[in-house]
């Protein structure tokens, strides 16, 4: 394998939340009854005429500029001229050679290295309708007839296309959860890939490590989420690299992801390139973004989680949790809250990646719909500074807080977590253990300090866990040292 | 007593508003001329007449009510039958939308519809606009009322024919290398072509998109001013829509030409002109310059290229506009063991010849490898033409020309060939290219009795000079004939 | 010169379906359109742009509203085939 290096480039389809559609005045919705949102010009009706949503617009450049990407002063949409029923007016209207946004990049964490993977442009475009095939399985060549469902045409779409700078189906997919990860962020998808309002094409060839030249390529469709955008362009690495092993020639062609099996199959080899006929729309006029306008909305933009996973690491958040804080809502929600209560933020940070995603795994229930709440983290976190509860009786706490028993203080209380604050019980406690062992005590005195650990251990144990140990450390050391 | 099919828009309207006309009386009197001449020159594809009598009985009572919208109130017109008409079915005069009924109406059906105008019929075309003498119709051809063994022009024929007998007081027609002037020329009525932008193309079936704009036919030069200012103006579904005023079009109309620069087109108005039309061109010239207007001589050499341009850029526009009918949501559906299979039949049962030519035409232009030699290189040129005519209007105020080469030619001649045919366009094609207003006025017969076209343009938004220009020359040519007239027989039952 | 053109290719991206016969007399239909068309070529146009829209104009939009759609009746009642609120068609054969 390492006799081969991968090339990967990635072309990601957005669908934008606006409310209307890309150039209509239908919404944009999802499950409704077929072919109800649907109008003259997202049908494709003899007459009608499309007309730019400026809403859309301002998602696109919100994307193209969180990406870094330049914004060109002037961009065209195309018609690119294809006949499929799915495509009303049998052209899609997209653009070509003067995308709105491009040369941008975004970059990456792997195992603690970052890499840049540049965006080659970030382009508007709509989306078409849905077919479905019956009979025959529902498998397009078995079927028996198709029904042609609208209400998605003209839904805007934005089409973010990398350079071919990824090398690996783990940066694949840590790149496209990036992507999901700003564009939600933004605020302007809701970027389900199970839903396809996200879609993934993966472009994948493989050549001998350290050739400059690039191999014949597959493109990799209907792939559908995170998990198997890294699968697919896993196993497409390896299936190309054995056949080139075994003699074989790579062709380039559109291949299917199956997610049962786990393989890539063959759709149709691109015998000749597809001929677009591209040309400018000539129902729409260009669109102009002044300096003023580009500046106005990178200004607005949010921060982005980049920023957001640097800016936890600084309050002292270690890289790991950071990510995991970042990539779920929730956790970043309750985080941010809590921060702003003046809570602690490595042990927040920690018990929201540790325990809270654990209770939520274990308990099949979202962080987010467990009683807990900021101030829970933030009076927790109280009471492992003023030495109320020991570290590990917190986790404890925040466990039961998950589940519903109550807040922290009535957690540690009705499971009898505080930790012993009076002096007296504690010291009668070390005196008790000391008397029991002598033997260790006179070791100590003489210089060996290791037996401080196990005494230790046996007042917490003859406190039932409720002393605080560095305490008891402190009083040993006193009482045999001192 | 005039007929009232005979009046002009400008005399019913007072007509009525003097209580002497009725909307209901004079669309009576149109039907009834429809009745008459439609089985002599099939000038519409759709005659609704229950629909126009409901609505003329509706302006009389807004009227009689003192709700009055304006000139158009209770004016029969016509509409050519590629704008969208909710209800009424809509063909462009294509088999593929045999029986279409528009869920929608184009934005100018509503607004004539606001001001008060009452819609007779859908008329005939070339199918999808796509021709020079309404032959290319899949519903028939429409005749000249002149003479009905001659074409009356396209591919707004059926609106330019209406217009001329009497059957509608004003059109409308879609020009995209000439489809009103050209008409409006060979039927001996006005026809105007407005600044790209300035009427709304929402609903209008498109052939060319950038090319292509509705216009007026009217039987004076006042009446299309009329009609024009009612339609005209910003259109949030069209994104090519200007916006901004709408040109005070009557405003100035009887300022007359005197102190104005006017200049004739050289390469549009020598070679390959019909020595008549030269003749009444060189006429109408000298009326101008009689009435004060400076006439010089103006040399547009790329026009010669226009044609050229022009039979790339609509065809390739038209492969695009035209893709959308393909069986499946709509008109016609041929039968087909798969889509695919089933999409290529149905354009081939439903497309007519010329169509399927011109898609051909545009799929090659646009396609890899040919783009640039062909597309590409027309839309440059377009580039070079649209120079030259802003120079041109650096010193004069408008441009003449002859509309049409030649008056209307007999029905078949030019059918099988569709080089000739392209031809019919050589003179009204470049002020689609630039998007400039421009206005057929008849001035004159020709020795055989048909009409002949006085072609003025202007620069872009320049319609209220375009339309003083104009009005000037209708005074100027006294063109009083009208069709029919002339040729008894199309007004015998 | 008639212009040489691979119509049994063009008339297969257009999606018409022709008979050879139609193929041919298209062919040189087109061919002898071409060869007035092919004049633009004669034109030099280096440095020149392109011309797409007549009427220079720039950041024609709609703001993002809704604003309705068609009833199903209206959506349907063109449609040469409809089931269940879809319109039908013949097996797809093909991708995605
Ligand atoms: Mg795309
Ligand atoms: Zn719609």
């Amino acid at each position: 394998m390492s006799d081969y290096e991968a090339v990967i480039g990635i072309e990601t389809h957005v669908e934008l939340m606006t409310r209307s559609k890309m150039f209509c005045g239908c919404p944009v919705a999802f499950g409704e009854a077929p072919n109800t949102t649907t109008c003259p010009v997202c049908l494709g009706l003899p007459g009608a005429m499309p007309v730019p949503n400026a809403e859309a617009i301002e998602g696109i450049l919100k994307i193209g500029t969180a990406l870094d990407c330049h914004v060109a002063d002037t961009s065209y949409f195309h018609r690119k001229n294809y006949f499929y029923p799915d495509l009303p007016k049998n052209y899609q209207i997209s653009q070509y050679d003067v995308p709105i946004c491009h040369d941008g990049s975004i970059s990456i964490d792997v195992d603690g290295a970052a890499t840049r993977i540049g965006i080659t442009r970030v382009h508007m475009e709509e989306d078409t309708g849905k077919s479905i095939h019956m009979g025959g399985g529902g498998r397009i060549h078995d079927a028996e007839y198709s029904l042609l469902d609208f209400n998605r045409s003209g839904v805007p779409l934005v089409e973010i296309v990398t350079e071919p700078d990824i090398r690996s189906a783990e940066q694949a997919r840590v790149y496209g959860a990036e992507l999901q990860r700003i564009v939600r962020t933004l605020g302007v998808s809701d970027a389900r890939l199970e839903e396809g309002s996200m879609r993934f094409d993966a472009n994948i060839s493989v050549r001998p490590t350290g050739s400059e030249v690039l191999g014949t390529r597959a493109e990799i469709k209907n792939v559908n989420s995170l998990r198997s955008l890294q699968r697919a362009v896993a196993f497409e690495i390896a299936r190309q690299i054995e056949l080139i092993e075994s003699g074989g020639t790579v062709v380039q062609e559109t291949r299917h992801w199956n997610e049962e099996s786990g393989t890539t199959t063959s759709m149709r080899s691109k015998e000749e390139s597809e001929d677009y006929r591209y040309f400018q729309e000539p129902d729409l006029v260009p669109i102009e973004v002044s300096a003023e306008w580009r500046d106005a909305v990178v200004a607005a933009l949010p921060e982005l989680p980049a920023a957001q996973r640097a800016r936890y690491q600084a309050l002292g958040v270690d890289a790991r949790v950071a990510g995991v804080l970042v990539a779920t809502d929730e956790l970043g929600a309750l985080f941010e809250e809590a921060m702003a209560a003046g809570g602690d933020p490595r042990l927040i940070g920690n018990w929201l990646s540790g325990e809270a995603v654990a209770w939520s795994r274990a308990e099949g229930v979202e962080v987010g719909a467990s009683p807990v709440t900021a101030s829970h983290l933030v009076e927790l976190a109280a009471m492992v500074a003023d030495a109320t509860l020991s570290a590990s009786a917190a986790k404890q706490v925040l466990t039961g807080v998950l589940g519903g028993e109550g807040s922290p203080a009535e957690v540690a209380e009705a499971r009898d977590l505080v930790q012993i604050s009076d002096q007296g019980v504690i010291a009668a406690a070390v005196d008790e253990v000391l008397a029991a062992h002598p033997d260790a005590v006179d070791g100590i005195r003489g210089g060996d300090m290791k037996p401080i650990g196990f005494l230790v251990g046996q007042v917490m144990r003859a406190t039932g866990g409720k002393a605080d140990p560095k305490q008891v450390q402190q009083l040993i050391r006193d009482k045999t040292t001192g | 007593m005039t007929d009232p099919a005979d009046l002009t828009i400008k005399a019913a309207g007072a007509a009525m508003r003097a209580g002497e006309l009725t909307s209901v009386d004079l669309t009576e009197a149109v039907l009834d001329r429809a009745r008459i001449t439609e089985s002599h020159l099939h000038a519409f594809l759709t005659l609704d007449q229950d629909g126009a009598k409901a609505a003329a009985a509706a302006a009389d009572a807004a009227l009689t009510g003192g709700a009055d919208a304006g000139p158009l109130h209770g004016i029969p017109i016509a509409l050519k039958d590629n704008m969208c008409t909710k209800g009424i079915e809509t063909t462009a005069s294509s088999q593929i939308l045999s029986g279409w009924i528009p869920p929608y109406n184009a934005t100018v059906v509503d607004r004539l519809g606001a001001a008060g105008a009452v819609v007779v019929g859908k008329t005939n075309l070339d199918e999808f606009a796509m021709g020079s003498s309404t032959e290319n119709s899949a519903y028939g051809t429409t005749r000249n009322p002149w003479d009905p063994e001659t074409v009356p022009g396209g591919s707004s024929g059926g609106s330019a024919a209406a217009v001329a007998v009497g059957s509608a007081l004003g059109a409308f027609g879609s020009d995209t290398g000439g489809s009103i002037r050209q008409p409006a020329a060979l039927c001996g009525v006005v026809g105007m072509k407005p600044t790209y932008g300035l009427v709304s193309r929402y609903g209008l079936i498109a052939f060319a998109s950038s090319l292509d704009q509705i216009g007026p036919f009217a039987r004076s030069v006042e009446d299309a001013a009329v009609l024009l200012e009612a339609i005209a103006g910003f259109d949030i579904h069209d994104a090519t829509s200007i916006r901004g005023d709408v040109p005070n079009i009557r405003g100035s109309l009887h300022d007359g030409v005197a102190g104005l620069k006017v200049g004739i087109v050289t390469e549009l108005s020598t070679t390959g002109i019909d020595a008549e039309v030269r003749a009444a061109v060189d006429q109408t010239v000298d009326g101008l310059s009689n009435a004060g207007a400076e006439v010089v001589d103006v040399s547009l050499p790329s026009c010669e290229y226009g044609l050229s341009a022009y039979y790339l850029i609509a065809p390739a526009e038209c492969s695009a506009n035209l893709a959308r009918f393909d069986g499946v949501r709509f008109g016609l559906r041929a039968e087909g063991a798969t889509t695919e299979e089933m999409m290529a039949a149905t354009r081939a049962e439903g497309f007519g010849p010329e169509v399927i030519r011109r898609i051909l035409l545009g799929t090659y232009a646009l396609s890899a490898g040919y783009y640039d030699a062909f597309y590409g290189q027309a839309q440059r040129v377009r580039t070079l033409i649209r120079r030259e005519f802003a120079a041109a209007y650096e010193d004069v105020d408008v441009l003449v020309a002859p509309t049409s080469p030649t008056t209307a030619f007999p029905v078949g001649e030019r059918a099988a060939d569709p080089i000739a045919m392209y031809y019919s366009d050589v003179c009204t094609i470049p002020v689609n290219l630039t998007g400039d207003p421009a206005i057929s006025v008849p001035v004159a017969l020709d020795s055989k009795g048909l009409p002949i076209g006085f072609q003025v343009m202007a620069p872009a938004l320049g319609e209220e000079r375009l339309f003083q220009v104009a009005q000037t020359v209708e005074d100027i040519a006294g063109f009083t004939a009208r069709a029919g007239l002339a040729s008894s027989e199309v007004l015998q039952p | 010169m008639p212009v040489e053109i691979d119509i049994a290719k063009v008339a297969s991206l257009a999606r018409i379906a022709l008979s050879p016969e139609e193929l041919r007399r298209y062919g040189d239909q087109l061919g002898a359109i071409l060869e007035h068309a092919e004049r633009v070529q004669q034109l030099p146009t280096a440095g020149i742009p392109p011309t797409s829209h007549p009427v220079p104009m720039t950041n024609a939009f709609r703001d993002d509203v809704v604003t309705g759609s068609l009833p199903l009746a209206d959506v349907l009642a063109g449609a040469p085939e409809a089931e269940d609120g879809y319109f039908r068609v013949p097996p797809v054969l093909g991708d995605s």
